[in-house]
């Protein structure tokens, strides 16, 4: 991707956003469910319920609302949880680590078994062990996510309880932390006992989102690893005496993945749409999480504020992934 | 993480990464070896403080510490959270009657123009500081501000022109109030402290909420898990549980994992297979109560409603037995009005008869018959409550039968609140209707009486009858009264109740639970077995 490309991406990041904004807050009001209704108490009358609405702007015309819900939003102010009474940017900005940090662990995870499940389904091509490379690939694309996460709880959490099923910590531990950014943190200060708890609550949640997506990075990888060892340069290399392993990690691989690169982009955001499931099975206290409590309670001002999270996310995602991609290609260093 | 004690509640480790990187010693670098095998197997430190830890795997998310303002303040299965770190004005004993909390006495004069409280001595906040009728006026004054954001505010208001005079506070009423006293042991009813408040703010208070109940805040997370400790200053009994965590696990699936794989020492709002299953299982016992929890379908007053025979004929054609009984597990107590058993205005004497042969003969007075069946929709929620959509599926089942063809639209409860607020409900709706006080104006009164935004019947037959009960001063004739009106509710069948709820509750052998009639879990009532 050329400079002028990059920019031209960054530029129609403020119109896309304002699209997204303006799309979620009328869907959001068009859609049946009423933040007010869901906190009337029995005995409440229409005065007590015209002024919980006033109390929360929701009397105003939607145009009205509309601008000073933008009006906010230029300045930085996401405005106020109506469930959770705290700032959307505070409530934001302190659960997005936890989610990035698994979604970041379950596309380590998944890149590694996928590159090592491609790998080894291209070394035993045309053998009967290539029918069961293929057959498992089939097996964790054909489950999804939060499927996934089902099966480990039970297996991995009740039938043989080697790991934690809920939260992100150990309740017990006390332990404090300057970013959010929990697992990072903890390695970065070498706490390794907090960074191995962490990752104990962590791994079947990502386990859960890695396999899917590792199966799918496994297919593409093994299919262009396929076709590029029949590429005359590997034939070559093969007449020269380099071993078929060799041939395979050196040669073949980097060519192999430009393509999986740029599909796994689209899947990582995908799996980020994952985690809003697992993370809920998982108790864990990621933004995913936080968005089905916030759509339960019809909390307008959190739900637009994780909407918009997410779609920066998806976008800046992109954006890396093309950078990617261009630096990987050397065709797109001379386009 | 929120950590005990600190007001301000975020402890900022500023300088923590810069300072610990230069010390890597051999240890850190074993525990870099120990990571990649991470320790599966090893026991958690939560294993290891268990004994003096109490782990509920908890069906909701705490969203806020404020018990007195916004959504959470008014939903009901938050408030076993509450009564841990607040203290109610009252107290509330297990099969719903009230006593002592933070107020030793309370009452009205003869003439009912002035109520008089007295307030505990010995009382204190989680910082030490004593509770003082100061805070309970200013309680009350801020949650009767219409401005302030309590959602029961309408009740509150009802009093004012507080004056302290020792620990005994006494207050103007404005208009009568007959439930005030019992709405001080439940929604929104607790004090809160008045200086700590005003010093740290809403938002201060947020994130570092202190009360005056058993336990005080130690650590939060939110999404994930609440820890409390003991307050050692609370004046009644010792909590047996030093530490309490509550895990926010609102999958239910999950939630019966927690208790299985040992994760935590009780839970509850399980699938009813799961704890039949579970039940009998070593280690772990189950329990079962009914609680102040019913089942109903709201009846809309528009077409085929306003037909009495239609009403009449889908009320006696509904088998709540066998609904109880093959659905439920039998974890539920078929009911006849909306007054459950346990509640002050709770008739036996009302009965609506399972009578497929009336129901047919009703509705054939109209015109009806399975062959030309009346049509309505009937709207539901599905996963909200046990068996909710299959309840209602068994009962269009049954209605069909008689000559009722109901087509089941299901909808999501934010939906419910919306349309019931918008008096748009379907003729007939499936909802749940909890009453922890057992009062009637809290069923009856604000599920069927006119003017409330929660009642589906707009008929005035019922506001001539609720509306002079509201103001009624004679206890003994206000509960007769709305036992009357049960009665005619019955006769006219305005309403479906189907059946009183039963709470599973599932824990480990090795703590004993007592069960209360509100519903509530009460950590400070657990003690070991």
């Amino acid at each position: 991707m050329r400079w002028s490309g990059f920019l031209r991406r960054l530029v129609l990041i403020p119109p896309t956003l304002v699209g997204v904004g303006i799309i979620v807050f009328v869907l959001l009001r068009v859609v049946p469910g009423d933040p007010i209704a869901m906190m009337i108490p029995p005995g409440a009358s229409a005065d007590d319920i015209t002024r919980l609405r006033a109390l929360y702007g929701l009397d105003q015309p939607l145009l009205s609302q509309f601008v000073t819900w933008s009006g906010q939003m230029l300045l930085g102010d996401f405005g106020r949880s109506i469930s959770l009474h705290q700032r959307v940017l505070e409530l934001v900005t302190a659960r997005l680590p936890a989610t990035l940090e698994l979604a970041l662990l379950a596309v380590l995870i998944a890149l590694a078994l996928g590159v090592l499940i491609a790998l080894a389904g291209v070394y035993v091509r045309g053998r009967r062990a290539e029918w069961l490379v293929d057959a498992a690939i089939g097996f964790f694309l054909a489950i999804p996510d939060f499927l996934w996460a089902l099966i480990l709880l039970l297996v991995l959490g009740v039938l043989l309880p080697w790991l934690p099923i809920s939260g992100r910590i150990d309740p017990q531990r006390d332990v404090t932390f300057a970013t959010h950014f929990d697992l990072l943190e903890s390695l970065a200060t070498f706490r390794l006992d907090v960074a191995a708890d962490l990752l104990r609550h962590m791994l079947l949640p990502a386990l859960a989102l890695a396999l899917p997506f590792a199966a799918l990075v496994a297919r593409l990888l093994k299919a262009q690893l396929a076709e590029a060892e029949d590429q005359d340069y590997a034939q070559i290399a093969r007449t020269r005496g380099f071993s078929r392993a060799t041939i395979l990690t050196r040669e073949v691989f980097p060519n192999a993945l430009i393509p999986t690169v740029a599909l796994s982009g689209v899947q990582i955001t995908l799996l980020l749409g994952g985690t809003v499931l697992v993370e809920r099975i998982f108790s864990y206290e990621g933004i995913g999480n936080m968005a089905i409590d916030a759509v339960i309670n019809r909390d307008f001002p959190l739900i637009q504020g994780l909407i918009l999270t997410f779609a920066l996310l998806f976008i800046a995602l992109n954006l890396v992934v093309d950078g990617l991609v261009a630096l990987l290609d050397p065709r797109l260093h001379h386009g | 993480m929120m950590a005990s004690g600190m007001p301000g509640a975020i402890l900022i480790c500023g300088g923590c990464i810069a300072m610990r990187f230069h010390s890597v010693s051999r240890r850190t670098l074993l525990q870099f070896a120990g990571l990649a095998a991470l320790p599966l197997g090893v026991p958690s430190r939560a294993a290891q403080a268990a004994a003096s830890t109490l782990t509920i795997a908890y069906n909701v998310n705490l969203p806020s510490f404020d018990p007195t303002v916004g959504a959470s303040a008014v939903n009901p299965t938050i408030q076993s959270i509450y009564q841990a770190i607040f203290d109610p004005y009252i107290g509330q004993a297990a099969d719903l009657s009230f006593k002592p909390g933070l107020l030793t006495k309370w009452g009205w004069n003869e003439d009912r123009s002035k109520v008089t409280m007295e307030l505990r001595q010995g009382a204190t906040w989680h910082d030490g500081s004593p509770v003082t009728p100061e805070d309970v006026v200013w309680s009350l004054t801020r949650a009767a501000d219409p401005k302030g954001g309590n959602p029961i505010q309408f009740v509150w208001s009802k009093i004012n022109n507080y004056k302290i005079d020792g620990h005994t506070i006494t207050a103007d009423v404005v208009e009568f109030e007959p439930v005030l006293f019992k709405w001080m042991a439940f929604l929104t009813g607790y004090v809160l402290p008045k200086a700590y408040y005003e010093k740290v703010g809403a938002e201060g208070f947020e994130k570092a909420p202190i009360g005056s109940g058993p336990y005080k805040v130690d650590a939060f997370e939110r999404n994930a898990f609440l820890r409390l400790k003991s307050h050692p200053g609370y004046w009644g009994p010792k909590p047996a549980f030093e530490t309490v965590v509550f895990k926010f696990v609102t999958d239910p699936t999950s939630r019966v994992a927690e208790i299985e794989s040992g994760g935590s020492d009780l839970t509850f709002e399980i699938p009813y297979e799961e704890f039949d299953r579970l039940k009998n299982k070593p280690g772990l016992v189950g329990q079962t109560k009914p609680v102040s929890d019913i089942g109903m379908i709201f009846l809309t007053d528009i077409d085929p409603m306003l037909d009495r025979n239609v009403r009449l004929a889908a009320n006696h054609a509904i088998d709540k037995k066998a609904i109880v009984d093959r659905l439920l597990h039998g974890y539920g107590v078929p009911i006849a009005t909306l007054e459950a058993p346990g509640y002050v205005a709770f008739d036996p004497a009302i009965k609506v008869a399972y009578d497929p042969e009336l129901a047919k003969s009703l509705l054939a007075k109209s015109g009806y018959s399975p062959q030309k069946p009346v049509k309505f929709t009937i709207q539901t929620t599905r996963g909200f409550k046990p068996k909710d959509y299959e309840m209602i599926q068994a009962i269009a089942g049954m209605w069909r039968k008689v000559g009722i063809e109901a087509n089941i639209e299901v909808y999501e409860i934010a939906q419910h609140y919306e349309l019931r607020a918008r008096h748009a409900l379907a003729p007939a709706a499936f909802y749940n209707w909890g009453n922890a006080i057992g009062d009637p104006t809290t069923s009856t009164g604000f599920a069927m009486f006119a003017p409330s935004p929660h009642s589906a019947w707009k008929g005035k037959d019922l506001v001539e009858r609720i509306g002079p009960l509201w103001g009624e001063k004679d206890e003994a004739k206000r509960i007769a009264g709305w036992k009357a009106v049960d009665k005619y509710i019955a006769d006219e069948g305005e309403v479906i109740p189907l059946l009183q709820y039963v709470q599973p509750i599932l824990h480990k052998k090795t703590v004993k639970v007592p069960p209360q009639a509100n519903g509530m879990i009460l950590p400070q009532l657990i003690t070991p077995a």
